[in-house]
């Protein structure tokens, strides 16, 4: 199938007729997912959203439920959301973070009402990417530029135009109401030449690492790798698979509600108890919190990495921490 | 799609002082609806996260034992918001239960062996729950011989002095308690956990400890030396959770989520993890 770029703003302001449609849209001097109601928002000629994908499942801050106590007992009312979701332009390294987050959110054992439904009724258009940015590694995290795991509808940019491919049946069925014309043999061979040639490669090389990191511990490695950091945790908000999360509770009287927020294992609060022992109480601890957590108890638990060469974590770290370069020391590592 | 983050209303039915420095209560909860207390089916060693609207909630070991029908119980140290504002509930109070929560005591592995059940300070809760269980009526033929040793730094700070004197007169269970110092009036055992340990030399398949991390630190070796190999040493960790339901990444040793795949687990298990918690 074949979009051509002029008819992408008329093509989104149909579908927010029908569907909550999400794209992303430059605001505030940043490009940003949001909700759009008018097709010409949405600007698609970006590397990166500022913070990624993973807020439209599971947002910064969300109500689970509120409540009322009176003389009858408890009323509680869960918001679970329901809106059925087209979200439009998502990279591919956010679109596969979904698939990682898919493993913590449905584990053997409970299911996040919350960002499950949304999940299955959203539908994802992923864009690859032409121009991946100098801190991207995508290619190096079973992952790409054009990757199209997750995706319902891929986007291949070719100019002037974006050539469409279903992925899914529910993107196939959503491409077919679009009633599109199909791309030609030359589209179609620009495309995948594109997505052939096209690579994100930050010199990571992740293979053994896992195993490497499982005797890695205790080693002094982990000394001196946090030394400069601050611990503001930006690298871990604005990562696509950080999932951690803290429920709070406001309320006035017998009035109030749950609100979960995100959370990081950069903060020392974060794993302190109750009787003022913390497990992880230095900045040591919580950097091998963050790496081990990604290459290697996430593997462990879900045999997947979790990352996926974003380079948020690189590009806004404000003392220039850079995950590619504590990956390849491990590697240099007897 | 059940909602995993939604509790059960109870009632709570007894806020009960349970230490001479008023720092532990008991608090007894009934369940508002039938339903729940029929389909709330918790194994000793489990947890809950207990909610005081408005305030939050906290997770706490159930001190119950799941033969005690329709109520739970939980004892809880007086030491942040939740457990704060709980101890000033008053009786009637409705409050929030999410559970149960975690693994539990192998109780099904551990029948027909002989067992001891070691202790520490307020970690008592969840042993009350499993001693309670081996010794109802309906279960007691299914274990071997039961050592109970429990200490505290008083005998003020002992928790449940009634099933204490209960237990003591019985004869299918040797309790063992101690103080760390001596003081007047107290008859019993003087002295810490791990001399204490060594000085009943238990001899059982199984040995369950529970306690603040110096006990446990001091009391392995002792149980090593008296023959318990590391998967016969069955320990309870306790680490900061929120969700309970191993999603919200807060309470991992390596990856092992102790609020799902424990806070039960071997000591052979343990082991095998990061020594972070």
């Amino acid at each position: 199938m074949i979009i051509n770029k002029n008819e992408i703003a008329n093509i989104l302001t149909k579908l927010a007729e029908e569907y909550l449609v999400i794209a992303p849209v430059q605001k505030d001097g940043i490009v940003q997912f949001s909700a759009i109601k008018n097709g010409a928002e949405a600007c698609l000629t970006f590397a990166n959203t500022k913070k990624p994908g993973k807020e439209i499942l599971f947002p910064q801050s969300e109500e689970l439920y509120s409540y009322t106590i009176d003389t009858e007992g408890v009323r509680m009312q869960a918001n679970v959301d329901q809106k059925e979701t087209i979200v439009f332009g998502m990279r591919p390294c956010d679109v596969k973070s979904l698939v990682l987050l898919d493993n913590v959110f449905k584990n053997d054992q409970y299911q996040d009402v919350y960002y499950l439904t949304r999940r299955a009724n959203t539908l994802i258009v992923g864009l690859g990417c032409n121009e991946p940015a100098a801190t991207c590694f995508c290619s190096n995290m079973a992952c790409g530029p054009f990757a199209k795991e997750g995706s319902d509808i891929f986007l291949t940019d070719i100019g002037e135009a974006y050539v469409a491919e279903g992925i899914s049946e529910k993107g196939q069925a959503l491409l077919a109401k679009l009633g599109l014309g199909s791309a030609t043999a030359e589209q179609k061979a620009l495309a995948n030449q594109l997505q052939a040639e096209t690579k994100a490669d930050g010199g990571v090389n992740i293979a053994g690492i896992a195993e490497k990191l499982g005797g890695m511990f205790e080693h002094p490695f982990w000394d001196s790798l946090h030394e400069k950091c601050l611990g503001c945790a930006a690298c871990t908000y604005l990562c696509p698979t950080c999932h951690c999360f803290d429920i709070a509770d406001e309320a006035t009287d017998c009035n109030g509600c749950r609100v979960r927020n995100w959370d990081a294992c950069m903060f020392p609060l974060f794993t302190l108890h109750g009787s003022g022992h913390n497990p992880r109480p230095n900045g040591k601890a919580r950097w091998r919190q963050r790496l081990m957590h990604k290459f290697n108890y996430f593997v462990d638990r879900y045999n997947a990495t979790a990352c996926v060469g974003c380079g948020r974590c690189i590009k806004n770290c404000p003392v220039n921490l850079d995950i590619r370069q504590a990956l390849a020391d491990i590697r240099a590592l007897d | 799609m059940r909602n995993p983050y939604l509790p059960l209303p109870m009632k709570l039915v007894k806020n009960f002082t349970e230490t001479s420095d008023k720092l532990i209560h008991t608090f007894t909860l009934e369940f508002l609806n039938e339903q729940d207390a029929e389909n709330f089916k918790y194994e000793p060693g489990q947890f809950a996260e207990v909610m005081v609207y408005g305030k939050g909630e906290a997770p706490f070991g159930i001190a119950s034992s799941p033969t005690e029908k329709g109520i739970l119980k939980f004892s809880v140290a007086k030491v942040g918001v939740v457990s704060t504002a709980l101890h000033m509930l008053e009786e009637g109070s409705i409050v929030g239960v999410r559970g149960p929560l975690g693994n539990s005591y192998p109780l099904e592995q551990l029948k027909g062996k002989s067992l001891t059940i070691i202790g520490g300070g307020f970690a008592f809760t969840t042993l009350r729950s499993t001693i309670q269980y081996i010794l109802d009526p309906a279960n007691r033929g299914d274990y071997g011989d039961l050592t109970v040793i429990y200490g505290a730094r008083n005998p003020g700070l002992l928790l449940y002095k009634d099933e204490l004197a209960a237990w003591d007169a019985r004869s299918d269970i040797n309790l063992v308690t101690t103080i760390d110092r001596a003081v007047e009036g107290w008859n019993g055992r003087v002295g810490f956990i791990p001399a204490v340990t060594k000085e009943v030399a238990p001899k059982t398949d199984y040995a369950i400890i529970c306690g603040p991390p110096v006990m446990i630190k001091f009391t392995l070796p002792v149980l090593e030396e008296c023959g318990f190999t590391p998967d016969r040493i069955i320990m309870s960790l306790e680490n900061r959770m929120k969700c309970g339901i191993g999603m919200c990444g807060r309470c991992n040793v390596g990856s092992k989520y102790v609020c799902k795949d424990g806070p039960v687990f071997t000591k052979e298990q343990l082991d095998k993890l990061p020594n972070e918690y």
